[in-house]
C-alpha cells in the first residue's frame, strides 16, 4: 500500500516473468526451493545466522563420519570378508575418547551460542516501542510514544492486488524507520500465538496475561519483512501474517502523520 | 470358574476360547501379542491421517479439508495416537511384555492380573480420543494442548474433555504398566542374572519404567487441572483468576520431554541386541551402554523448558536449559559410537532386522544432530515451531522409534509366531520405506530453515515445491506399509515353521534357547544363568 508505483511494476513485471528471487531486493520472504535461511536482516540475524552455519559444517560432518564409518564397518567386516568375528569388548581409551571430543565440540558450540543469547536479551539499547497484541486471527500494532493503535489483517485471497503475496500480505502493515531499534512488548488477548519474522530474528509467544520483551534490529535500507503467526490458535492459525516494513526516515514521518489521524488511540 | 482356569494351569497350555484365552489373558506372551496388534491398528489410523494431511499439504491452497479447524484436529489426532497408542504400545506393551521375563528368566510378569488391566485400558482410551476428534467439531489443540486454546476459551465443546480422559486412561496403563516392569525385573531375576548381566533390552525397559512412573502421574496431574479449569471454575490456567497458561507448558513438557525418551530407550534396546546378534560379537562396552541410558533418562528431566525457549523465561533460565540440553549429545553420542565399536572387528550377516538397525544408527544420528542444533536458544528463535523441528523429530521418532518396532518386529517375528517371513519381501518393505520416509522427511528441513511455521493447512506459495516432495514421499512410505501387512500375510499362509534359534552363534539372549513359539509358560524350571 506504501509502496511507490515504480516498485509495483517491478513486483508485476517480475512476477510475471517467475523470478521470484528478485524480490527478496525489497522484501525478506521465502523463495520456491529454498534450501537455508532468509538471508539475515540486521544484527541479530547476522549471529544467529553465522552460529547456524558454524552448527551446519559441524553437524554435517558428524553424520558424514557415522556414515562413513558405518560402510566402511559394513564393507570390511561383511562375514565374507571376516569370517570369524573378534571378541573385543572393551578398549578404554577409544570410550574415554568418544566421550571428551563430543564435550569439547560442545564447548565451541556454546561460546557463539550464549553470546547469541545474552546479545537477544538487550532490549535496553532501542528506539522506540512497538507493543504487539495477538488476536484470533489478527496481530495489533500500538505505537505508545505516538499514541497509535491499529488491526492488522490478512488480505484474503479474493482481494489480493497484483503486487501483493498470497497468505503473507495484510492490510496495515507494520511501518518502522528503516536504520532503528526496535523494542517490541508482545501480549495476547485470547490464546496463545507467535510473533515470528524469520528474517529479522525474532520470535515471541503472544500470551494473556503477560507481557514479553523481545527486539528487533531493523537494517539501513528500506524493505519488507514477512512473518507468520507460530502458534497453533484456531481455525484461522494459517491466516494471520505479520508484515514489518521500514521506511526511510522522511516517508515514515509522513506515514506517522497520516497514522495519527487515522488510527488515534 | 476358578477349578477350571487352575486345571488349565496344570496341563500348562493355553486356556480354551476366544474370550478366556485374549479378555481374561494373564500370560506375557498373549498379553504382549495383543500389544502389538493394537498397536499396528493404531499405526495404520494414526499414518492413514498422516498421510490425508500429506494430500493436503502437497499443493497450495485448501484442497481435502473444509477448514483450518479440521487441519488441527487431524494433527492432534495423528500426534496423540502415534505417542500414546503406536509406539509406547508397540515397544512398551508389546516387546516388553514378551520379551523382558523370557530374557530375564521369569516365569511371567510379577502382576499378571495388573498385566491384563494394562493392555484393556488401552482400548477405551483409544476409542475416547477417536470420539474426541469427532464430537463437538473435535479437539483441535495440538498434541501439547496448550491453554488457553484447550481451555474452554478456545474449545468449548466436551470433545477436549474426552481427549483429557483419553490421555488418562492411557496415563493409568502406562503408570501400571512400568510398576509392573520395575517390580519384575527387581525380583524375578533368574539365579545369576545380576543386573550387570542383565541383556541391554532389559536395562532399556527398566530405565523407560522410572521415567513412566515420574513423569506420566504429572502429565495426569495437569490435564485434571486442565479439565476442572474447564467444567469447575477453578483457574490454573486462566490469567484473569490469577493463573497462568505457562504452568501448563511447564507440567507439560516436564512430562513430554521424558516421554520422548520413553520412547526411544527401548528402541536403544533392541537395536543393541540385533547388532550384537548380527555380527556374531557380544556388545562393545556393556556398562557404557548401560550407564549412558541411565544419563539419558536422568538429563532428560532437567531440560523440559527447552521447548518453551520462545515463551518469555528468564534468560539465565535459557542459558541453563541449553547447556543442560547439550550434555544429552555426549551420552547419546557414547551409544552410537558403541554400536559400531560392536560392528566392529564383528561377522556381519544383512538379514532385515539388521538392516532395521543400521538404518536407525544413521537416521538417529541425523535427527540428533539437529536436536544439537534446536538446543541453542538464541537459534531457537528462528526455528522453534517451524518444520525444522517437524523434521527433527520424525527423524528420531518416526525414522528413529518406528525403526526400533519394525527391527524389532521382525528381529522376533519368528520367536513370536514360529513362521519365517519372507526375506525378500521383508528387504523390499524396508528399502520403500527408507526410501519413502527420507523423502517425506529431510525436505522439511529446507522449509523450516525457510520459516515454515507447524500447524498449517496452507502455506505461502514459496514452499510448495518442498512440500510436494515430502508428500510424495508420504505415499512412498504407505506403499511400504501395504508391503508389511504382505509380509505379515505371506508369513502366515506358507506357515515356513521357525528355528528356536535361527541367527546361530551371535544370538545368546535366553529368548533364543526356548522353542518358537516358546511355551504357554516359558519356562518350567528357572534357567541357570553362569
Amino acid at each position: 500500500m506504501t509502496l511507490p508505483s515504480g516498485k509495483s511494476i517491478f513486483y508485476v513485471v517480475a512476477s510475471l516473468a517467475g523470478l521470484f528471487v528478485s524480490q527478496s531486493v525489497f522484501a525478506a520472504l521465502p523463495e520456491p526451493w529454498q534450501i537455508g535461511m532468509q538471508p539475515a536482516a540486521g544484527s541479530i540475524a547476522e549471529k544467529a545466522t553465522s552460529l547456524h552455519n558454524l552448527l551446519l559444517v559441524i553437524i554435517t560432518a558428524i553424520s558424514v563420519f557415522v556414515l562413513a564409518l558405518l560402510v566402511y564397518v559394513c564393507l570390511r567386516f561383511r562375514a565374507k570378508s571376516n569370517p570369524v568375528a573378534s571378541k573385543t569388548s572393551h578398549n578404554v581409551v577409544i570410550e574415554v575418547l568418544w566421550t571428551v571430543v563430543p564435550v569439547l565440540i560442545l564447548v565451541v558450540i556454546a561460546v557463539p551460542s550464549f553470546r547469541l543469547l545474552y546479545y537477544l536479551d538487550q532490549t535496553k539499547d532501542t528506539d522506540m516501542v512497538i507493543k504487539v497484541t495477538g488476536n484470533q486471527w489478527y496481530w495489533n500494532y500500538e505505537y505508545p510514544d505516538e499514541q497509535i493503535s491499529f488491526d492488522s489483517y490478512m488480505i484474503d485471497e479474493a482481494d489480493l492486488t497484483e503486487d501483493q503475496i498470497r497468505l503473507l500480505s495484510v492490510d496495515n502493515e507494520m511501518i518502522v524507520p528503516a536504520g532503528s531499534r526496535i523494542k517490541l512488548l508482545i501480549t495476547g488477548n485470547d490464546v496463545m500465538h507467535s510473533f515470528f519474522v524469520p528474517s529479522l530474528a525474532v520470535q515471541t509467544y503472544s500470551i494473556a496475561g503477560r507481557i514479553n520483551e523481545a527486539w528487533i534490529d531493523v537494517p539501513e535500507e528500506p524493505k519488507a519483512y514477512y512473518g507468520q503467526c507460530n502458534q497453533i490458535c484456531g481455525v484461522n492459525h494459517a491466516y494471520m501474517p505479520i508484515v514489518v516494513r521500514a521506511l526511510p526516515q522522511d516517508e515514515y514521518d509522513a506515514w506517522l502523520a497520516s497514522a495519527k489521524q487515522e488510527f488515534a488511540l | 470358574m476358578s477349578e477350571v482356569a487352575h486345571s488349565a494351569d496344570h496341563a500348562h497350555g493355553a486356556p480354551q476360547g476366544f474370550v478366556r484365552r485374549w479378555l481374561y489373558s494373564t500370560n506375557h506372551k498373549d498379553i504382549g501379542t495383543m500389544y502389538i496388534i493394537f498397536s499396528i491398528i493404531a499405526a495404520f489410523i494414526g499414518g492413514g491421517f498422516s498421510v490425508f494431511m500429506r494430500m493436503e499439504l502437497m499443493e497450495p491452497g485448501v484442497q481435502y479439508m473444509s477448514d483450518g479447524h479440521m487441519w488441527n484436529v487431524f494433527t492432534t489426532a495423528h500426534g496423540l495416537i502415534m505417542v500414546f497408542f503406536v509406539v509406547m504400545p508397540g515397544l512398551i506393551g508389546g516387546f516388553g511384555n514378551w520379551f523382558v521375563p523370557i530374557m530375564i528368566g521369569a516365569p511371567d510378569m510379577a502382576f499378571p492380573r495388573m498385566n491384563n488391566i494394562s493392555f484393556w485400558l488401552l482400548p477405551p482410551s483409544f476409542i475416547l480420543l477417536l470420539m474426541s476428534a469427532a464430537v463437538d467439531g473435535g479437539a483441535g489443540v495440538g498434541w501439547t494442548i496448550y491453554p488457553p486454546l484447550s481451555n474452554k476459551l478456545g474449545t468449548p465443546g466436551m470433545s477436549m474433555d474426552l481427549a483429557i480422559f483419553s490421555l488418562h486412561l492411557a496415563g493409568v496403563s502406562s503408570i501400571l504398566g512400568a510398576a509392573n516392569f520395575i517390580t519384575t525385573i527387581f525380583n524375578m531375576r533368574t539365579p545369576g542374572m545380576t543386573l550387570h548381566k542383565m541383556p541391554l533390552f532389559a536395562w532399556a525397559m527398566l530405565i523407560t519404567a522410572f521415567l513412566l512412573l515420574l513423569a506420566v502421574p504429572v502429565l495426569a496431574g495437569a490435564i485434571t487441572m486442565l479439565l476442572t479449569d474447564r467444567n469447575f471454575g477453578t483457574t490454573f490456567f486462566v490469567p484473569e483468576g490469577g493463573g497462568d497458561p505457562i504452568l501448563f507448558l511447564h507440567l507439560f513438557w516436564f512430562f513430554g520431554h521424558p516421554e520422548v525418551y520413553i520412547m526411544i530407550l527401548p528402541a536403544f534396546g533392541i537395536v543393541s541386541h540385533i547388532i550384537s546378534t548380527f555380527a556374531k560379537k557380544p556388545i562393545f562396552g556393556y556398562l557404557g551402554m548401560v550407564y549412558a541410558m541411565v544419563a539419558i533418562g536422568f538429563v532428560g528431566f532437567i531440560v523440559w523448558a527447552h521447548h518453551m525457549y520462545t515463551v518469555g523465561l528468564d534468560v539465565d533460565t535459557r542459558a541453563y536449559f541449553t547447556a543442560a540440553t547439550m550434555v544429552i549429545a555426549v551420552p547419546t553420542g557414547v551409544k552410537i559410537f558403541s554400536w559400531i565399536a560392536t560392528m566392529w572387528g564383528g561377522s556381519m550377516t544383512f538379514r532385515v532386522p539388521m538392516l532395521w538397525a543400521i538404518g536407525f544408527i544413521f537416521l538417529f544420528t541425523v535427527g540428533g544432530v539437529t536436536g544439537v542444533v534446536l538446543a541453542n536458544a538464541g537459534l531457537d528463535v528462528v526455528l522453534h515451531n517451524t518444520y525444522y523441528v517437524i523434521a527433527h523429530f520424525h527423524y528420531v521418532l518416526s525414522l528413529g522409534a518406528v525403526y526400533g518396532l519394525f527391527a524389532g518386529f521382525y528381529y522376533w517375528f519368528s520367536k513370536m509366531t514360529g513362521y519365517e517371513y519372507s526375506e525378500g519381501l521383508a528387504k523390499l518393505h524396508f528399502w520403500v520405506t527408507f526410501i519413502g520416509v527420507n523423502l517425506t522427511f529431510f525436505p522439511m528441513h529446507f522449509l523450516g530453515l525457510a520459516g515454515m511455521p507447524r500447524r498449517y493447512i496452507d502455506y505461502p506459495d514459496a514452499f510448495a515445491g518442498w512440500n510436494y516432495v515430502a508428500s510424495i514421499g508420504s505415499y512412498i512410505s504407505a506403499a511400504g506399509a501395504i508391503i508389511f501387512l504382505i509380509v505379515i500375510a505371506e508369513a502366515f499362509i506358507s506357515r515356513r515353521k521357525a528355528a528356536a534359534n535361527p541367527y546361530g552363534e551371535g544370538a545368546t539372549t535366553l529368548e533364543w534357547q526356548v522353542s518358537s513359539p516358546p511355551p504357554y509358560h516359558t519356562f518350567d524350571d528357572l534357567p541357570k544363568v553362569k
